[in-house]
This record gives C-alpha cells, structure tokens and sequence, in this order.
C-alpha cells in the first residue's frame, strides 16, 4: 500500500479520543499533546510497515501513554530507552489485550470533557473555538491563523493565552453525573455551532479559506452525535449543520457576491448531505423533545425540501419561527420571523412586525437590509434607500456592501413605485 | 451464484477523507463496477449514509425503536455490493479488485439465498 493517506485519515480521526484518555491519565493537557505527538511520530514509523492496528486510537493511547512514562522514568534514573523497535513490536503482540484493557466506557466522557474545557466559560467565544480546532481537531496554528483571518504569531498567542486559562481552572475529572453530563453536552453543542458560524458568516472573499471552519464543526457534531446518539437536540444540531452547508456552492457568484437563497442555483446544493439532515432531523423529532437547533434544523429542512424558491413553505417556516420566539426569544428570531410573514402576509405585516425591534438592532446590518428590502417592495422608496444606507454602514464583509448596494442601483433605475417581490 | 459484498470499514476514518481522497476512491471503483456491468454480473450497489442516520428496531412485542445502528462496533456496515459470480473463488477475485481500489476495512462475502431486484427506479 503505497498510499498513505490512510495514515493521515486514521490519526486525525483517532486524536479526540487518543488525547481526551491521555488527558485523564496525565490531568495535563500539555503533558497529553505531548504524549499523543510522540505517539504519532511512532506511528508514522510503525504502520507504513506493519499496516494500520485494529485499533488506531487504542495502539496511540498506549505508545503515548508508554512514551511519556519512560520519560519520566529516563529522567528519573537517567538509565538508557529500550530500543524503539522493540517497545513497538511488543506494543502490536499485546494489542488485542491493550484493546480489551482499555475501558471503552471511559471514552465518551474522554472526548466530551476535552471539548468541554475548551468552552470553559471564562475564555472569549474567539479563544474557546481556536483552542477547540488546536487541541480536538489537531488543527495547526497557522490552519486556524488562515481561517481566522490573522497572523500566526497572533493566534499562537491566542491560544497559549487560552490553555494557560484553562491549566488554572479546575479541569473536572470525576465522572459526570447524569445532570452534568448534559450541562456539557449543551455547553459544547453551543461551542461548535460557534465554530459553524465562524465559518459560515465568511463573505464570499474569504469563504473558501473559512470552510473549513465549517467543516470542522461537522466533523465535531458527528462526532458528539456517535457519543450521544439519542440525544435529539444533537441530531438537530448536526442536521442543521448539514443542511446549512450543503448551500455552500450556492451562496456566493465568481465574484464573491451573495446571492440570496431565493436566486441560489439549487443544482448545486449537496443533496447527500441534504439527505443525512433530514434524515437526522426525522430522527430527532419521533423524541417529542424539541429544542432550539431541531427547530433550526427543521426551518433549514423546509428550504431544503424545495425545489424551487416558490415550492417553500413559508407558512410552516413562520410557525417553527414563532416556536424559536418562545423558546429563544431575540429579536434576530423575530427579525427572520417577519421574513416569512413577508412572503405569507406580505411586506406591510413583516414590516410593522419589525418596527418595535428599532432600538435593540439599531446597529444590527441585517436589520436594515431586511428593512430596506421590505420598504422598497411596498415601493417606499426613498425610506427603503435610507435604510440600505444605513446597512452600509454597517456591514462587515464586503460583500454584504455589494449586495446592499445592488438594491440601491435598482432603486435608481427604477423610481417608480415597485410591488412585485423583491430579495 | 449471487454474491453479496458486504463493506466494513470504520466510519470515522472514511469520514476524515477529504473530498478528492474520496471522489478519487470512488472513481477506482467505477472502473470495477463498470467491468462487472458490462458482463452482466452487477446487482443492486449501495452506499450507505453514516450511522448516525441509522435507526434500530428490535422487534420486541412491542417492538422497540432506538437511536444509532444494530451494534457498536470499530468497523461499521458502510454499503454492498451484489455480483453474479460462479464460485467463491470468483467472489473473493471481486472482492480483492474492489478492494485493490480501496484500501483499509474488510468485506464480508456471503453467498445471496433469496434476491429480488425490487422496482426502485435510482
């Protein structure tokens, strides 16, 4: 086997596990990277020749974990190592034993609680999500620098500053209790929606090199999903993950511009991961329990189900919105809210619907967009102009400015009232 | 004889592939599909999605739905294959091509006892 992507593919996927046990046995997240590198390049020796073990992260747990304990032993008696060679050989006789040894119901809790400690709740959003991507993705510094848009030098910074934070908190090393357990696991869905969004908010200039932001996330909300399979909120989260990011080729033209869901050629949406979130979003909601990202995830469903912009069901999107209202209520909700009942009950209902949301969006880009944009369709235009001028002002990327602009052009081009839809 | 070729590989590890490492795999394995098609010895091919898409049912009385795939295992049940072959010999030649094309995880070779082609148009 000449290819050795296997390899790459086995340690990426073995490293949440590998280094939330080595964690619990070191309660060191230093001495536990360290161990899991050491074990890496043992691996990198070992398996091109012996082919992959059975089990990758059992066989990297073990090396590290053997590795590190020499060390201290080296350090201690300053006696010479056993040859490489040698420890591993014996390592692959006794692997099915190690698999047997090591307690699989450890691991779970190994993995949720090295994401937890990512998301202690002193550290900034920013600092959670780097040292998430550096230490359970196994993400380089300069990969996360890239789709941070900064330096390597800064966020090396960022993310010692961030384990020197988390090396001081008290790491909990007991094992959950049920109640804590699932204190966690919102903690850490919150966390890699986080890092979704980090991604996904990218305008068009930069997207591609935030994606993998996004697909990171997923990769961490399988993960969880594999660990907490009958947890509904976790199936709604990766649904709604999959199905936002399978618009990805959709979103922006040859130019960075964005094209809005309604003009998006939806030839290019990913159909096989609009097929697992709406799988999973059928699964989560035979549980009865629903919660804020399986609403999400069903209001992405019914995007996704239409074919075309007119097929959408909008009446059903502004019900599920109105149950976020309630269960998160923000006037971001409220303002995709009144999206939908533009679309139901036309530009006049959306728009008296956000006018009491003034003072708390009052520098919120999409509210103005939305404002704009509702405005102009009831042919408003002069006060439809001010509020995308406003929303220049406001936004962040640039091309959210050149979307904002287009609608001004129109408005220019055409100063007579318009009532045909707009957005 | 039908031949069912059943794909066990562990999901995580095909889940880190990137896109091109897979697009590439399954292009290798278009070449040995299409010369099983073209004799005529091709069944049903499927690829399952992942199995956090499973759901269980045991059939107790009452049956009992769960969350996930019939069993916790390191390799998961990842597609099949059926293929016309005249003896095992056949069958494990099948399954050494495929697997020549891709790499890693295991395939269980299991003579077919009852084969409908079903009406599904793909």
């Amino acid at each position: 086997m000449t290819d050795t992507a296997w390899i790459d593919a086995a340690l990426t996927s073995a490293r949440p596990q590998a280094v939330g046990a080595l964690l619990r046995y070191f309660r060191n997240l230093d001495t536990a990277e360290e161990a899991y590198q050491n074990a890496c390049l043992r691996a990198l020796k070992s398996w091109p020749q012996n082919g992959p073990p059975r089990d990758p992260a059992a066989w990297l747990i073990m090396v590290g974990r053997n590795v590190a304990i020499d060390e201290v032993r080296r350090n201690r008696k300053q006696e010479p190592l056993p040859e490489d060679d040698q420890a591993i050989s014996d390592l692959d006789d006794a692997e099915d034993e190690i698999a047997e040894r090591l307690d699989g119901s450890h691991y779970r809790d190994d993995i949720l609680r090295l994401l937890f400690i990512c998301c202690h709740k002193d550290l900034p959003a920013t600092q959670q999500i780097a040292l998430a991507l550096r230490i359970v993705s196994g993400l380089t510094v300069k990969q996360i620098a890239r789709a941070f848009l900064v330096s390597e030098a800064a966020m090396e910074q960022r993310i010692t500053r961030a384990k020197a934070r988390v090396a001081d908190a008290k790491v909990p090393f007991e094992t959950p209790g049920a109640v804590e357990r699932s204190e966690r696991l919102a903690s850490v869905a919150a966390m890699i929606y986080l890092i979704f969004n980090e991604g996904y908010s990218a305008g068009g200039d930069t997207a591609d090199i935030r994606a993998p932001l996004c697909e990171e996330a997923i990769r961490l909300a399988r993960l969880l999903l594999r660990l907490f399979q009958s947890e509904p909120e976790i199936m709604g989260l990766t649904a709604l993950l999959l199905l936002q990011h399978a618009r990805a080729a959709a979103r922006f033209d040859a130019d960075g511009q964005v094209i809005l869901l309604d003009d998006q050629d939806r030839s290019l949406w990913n159909r096989e991961l609009i097929a697992v979130g709406l799988a999973l979003i059928d699964k989560a909601m035979r549980h009865r329990r629903s919660g804020p990202y399986q609403v999400q995830a069903a209001i992405a469903a019914l995007h996704a189900r239409a074919s075309t912009p007119e097929e959408t069901d909008w009446a059903q999107i502004d019900l599920l919105y109105g149950a976020l209202e309630v269960m998160q209520p923000s006037p971001v909700v409220t303002l995709n809210r009144a999206v939908a009942v533009s679309k139901v009950k036309g530009a006049e209902a959306a728009l008296e619907m956000i006018e009491p949301l003034a003072p708390r969006l009052s520098n919120y880009f999409h509210y103005f967009g939305v404002r704009g944009a509702f405005l102009m369709q009831l042919g408003r235009n002069d006060e439809a102009r001010v509020a995308f001028d406003r929303a220049i002002a406001l936004a962040n990327t640039t091309a959210e400015a050149a979307h904002i602009r287009m609608h001004i052009d129109r408005l220019m081009r055409d100063s007579q009232p318009r009532n045909a839809k707009a957005k | 004889m039908l031949y069912a070729i059943l794909c066990y590989h562990d999901e995580d590890m095909v889940g880190s592939w990137s896109k091109e490492h897979d697009a590439a795999v399954m292009q290798k394995l278009s070449v040995v599909q299409d010369k099983l098609a073209k004799q005529g010895r091709l069944g049903p091919v499927a690829r399952l999605l992942p199995t956090t898409a499973a759901t269980t049912l045991r059939k107790d009385d009452p049956p009992l739905v769960l969350d996930g795939p019939f069993a916790e295992t390191k390799e998961q049940l990842l597609g099949f294959y059926v293929v016309d072959c005249k003896n095992l010999d056949e069958a494990l030649d099948v399954a050494r091509d495929l697997g020549a094309a891709n790499p890693g995880g295991t395939y269980e070779i299991r003579p077919v006892g009852v084969f409908k082609p079903g009406s599904v148009k793909s």
